[in-house]
């Protein structure tokens, strides 16, 4: 294998030229280097690919709501710590720095908006802070979005990035996906539509409870759905898991996603769906 | 009696067996001992006081997981009469690790539903440690609808270390099937206790947990996640299970405190292994108790309530 050594070894300095600084960055998928203007164009999807990058959920309202608009509602919800929960960190700090770093109150920004001149209640979960997890804040938000659209009478619209219930509100937590579920049941009664809409990753406790529940369930390629952890199932059973396991298109596949669509067609599809059932 | 001894149990499972063994050599040899056994029962007392009055919450833990603890179809055979066991999904399968059926509960039949542990390896393997696939809860389902349909209260028993991890259970859609519950069971138009009696990990526990009133067990634990489970990702080690027991407070009185559950159902000293008759018969008047206060509601009212007291779940500022 000696050639294969050195071919190696005169790949080190290529490597070195691929990371100039802010301009250039490197698929996670395939590993081509891109040009990052070039990838936001693309709504961060890469073009060789076709790998989504996660975005904000600023991002994401620029995408699908109308002159990338959003009237937030409920700014002002902010989580309090009723366990006093404490691991390395105090959770009090770690929701501060994750305020800090995200510029944001909560993992949740809830509103409304307009796609494609359909008036929507909207909400959606951002992955960056504490992982998209949902607490009380969220679950809450998540509610009032849903008595919102039944006020009003809108259709919903929620944008799912979460790895489930967020364990430092202990047991009050997991009391969201009922109190967010059951919700769901009253807007149902009322004839709006729901559209669930699932971007990597949804899984855990989102994914059990309203991210599941959408009259029409819209993914973005290659998102981690499900329930439980690749690597907790990969623990209990012993064995590698199959490839492609857990994908978006393996919930097409067996059942759980009505509709899988890139990045650039998500306005387009949601507005589509929207249409028919109003 | 007991065959699992857990290591804060030992000191009174010795005790316990030093005052037998007098009992018997005293009535063996003739030789009277009843103040010396009189001291050591005395002694015993002091001793399951001590440590039962402050069981930390690992320790509740470890009594909710008791491998002599009553499950399920033991409670329904002690609290209820005529029980008819009703399988499958009608969808898949029939899932183990949840069982349910009509039952005479109180001079009504009602549907009782639980998640459902084995005794043993074998009877382990057999129900999946109680740990659920989709079409368990799907089951669960379709047996409350039933019971809605034919106006009759329902009955759920909670008892599992989470919904099954495994790759059938992903392509079956676990996540669904949860969720679906949550949904449904928030309508239904009929009484629905849930009583927590050992294991409430998670949205495996949740998945058949929605309903009029939540009863828990003195020493059962429920919580957004297992100790272990937490202690992984947040200490990046199992072993800090306790701590991370602490930490998610995932005690009885915690629930309470937090408006989770409506009530502790206090248990035999000890915990239910110790005297699951008397466990069960603590049950049954509890459920009882509730559901007839629940059967003179219009289902109507039954919903409002069940919906308003989901609906106030949360702490957070404004
Ligand atoms: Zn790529």
């Amino acid at each position: 294998m000696e050639w294969f050594k050195k071919v190696r070894l005169g790949l080190k300095p290529q490597k070195k030229r691929e990371i100039p600084d802010g301009l250039w960055t490197k698929c996670e998928s395939c590993g081509e280097i891109i040009y990052k203007k070039e990838l936001e164009k693309n709504l961060s999807v890469c073009p060789q690919c076709g790998y989504h990058f996660r975005i904000s959920s600023q991002d994401y309202i620029g995408i699908i709501l109308d002159e990338r608009r959003l009237e937030e509602h409920d700014a002002d919800l902010q989580p309090q710590d009723p366990l006093n929960f404490r691991d390395s960190k105090k959770y009090p700090d770690r929701v501060k720095a994750a305020q800090k770093k995200t510029n944001l109150k909560e993992a949740a920004i809830t509103g409304l908006g307009q796609i494609d001149q359909i008036p929507v209640s909207f909400t959606i979960l951002d992955f960056r802070f504490i992982g998209g997890s949902m607490g009380s804040v969220v679950g809450e938000k998540v509610a009032r979005s849903i008595e919102r659209a039944i006020h009003r009478k809108l259709p919903l619209v929620i944008v799912s990035a979460s790895g489930g219930a967020r364990m430092q509100e202990g047991i009050l937590s997991l009391m969201q996906m009922a109190k967010t579920s059951a919700l769901l049941g009253v807007l149902g009664d009322h004839s709006l539509p729901y559209i669930s809409v699932l971007t990597n990753p949804t899984t855990a406790g989102v994914m059990a409870s309203f991210a599941s529940l959408g009259d029409i369930v819209i993914a973005e390629p290659k998102a981690l759905l499900g329930f439980a952890g690749p690597r907790v199932i990969k623990q209990t059973i012993g064995e590698d898991l199959p490839p492609g396991f857990q994908t978006s298109e393996f919930f097409l596949e067996h059942g759980f996603v009505d509709i899988v669509t890139p990045r650039s067609q998500l306005k387009r599809t949601i507005a589509l769906c929207l249409r028919h059932l109003l | 009696m007991a065959k699992f001894v857990l290591d804060f149990e030992k000191p009174i499972v010795e005790l316990e067996k030093k005052i037998e063994d007098m009992k018997e050599f005293s009535s063996s040899s003739n030789i009277e001992l009843s103040s010396e056994i009189a001291i050591l029962e005395k002694k015993l007392g002091k001793l399951q006081k001590e440590i039962y009055s402050r069981l930390t919450r690992w320790q509740r833990v470890q009594l909710a997981r008791h491998p002599d603890r009553p499950y399920s179809l033991d409670y329904i055979k002690l609290m209820a009469e005529d029980f008819v066991e009703l399988h499958g999904d009608r969808l898949f399968g029939d899932d183990k690790a949840i069982i349910g059926g009509l039952a005479r509960f109180s001079g009504r039949s009602c549907m009782f539903i639980g998640h459902q542990k084995g005794r043993g390896t074998k009877e382990n393997l057999f129900r999946n440690f109680g740990m659920p696939h989709p079409e368990g809860y799907r089951k669960a389902l379709r047996l409350m609808q039933m019971a809605a349909k034919f106006k009759k209260p329902i009955i759920i028993l909670v008892d599992t270390p989470g919904a099954y991890p495994g790759i059938g259970a992903e392509e079956r859609g676990q996540a669904e099937a949860i969720a679906r519950n949550l949904r449904e069971m928030s309508k239904l138009p009929v009484p629905v206790i849930i009583s927590i009696v050992g294991e409430g990990a998670s949205g495996g526990a949740l998945g058949i947990g929605v309903g009029d009133v939540v009863l828990m067990m003195e020493n059962s634990w429920y919580s957004v996640i297992s100790p272990e489970g937490c202690a992984a990702i947040l200490w990046r080690d199992r072993a800090q299970a306790p701590q991370a027991a602490e930490a998610l407070k995932v005690a009885s009185a915690d629930l309470r405190d937090l408006g989770v559950i409506d009530k502790i159902v206090p248990e035999p000293l000890g915990g239910a292994h110790r005297d699951p008759p008397q466990a069960a018969r603590i049950l049954k008047a509890e459920i009882s108790r509730e559901l007839n206060k629940l059967v003179k509601l219009s289902p109507e009212v039954l919903i409002k309530r069940r919906l308003e007291k989901l609906r106030a779940m949360g702490v957070f500022s404004e």
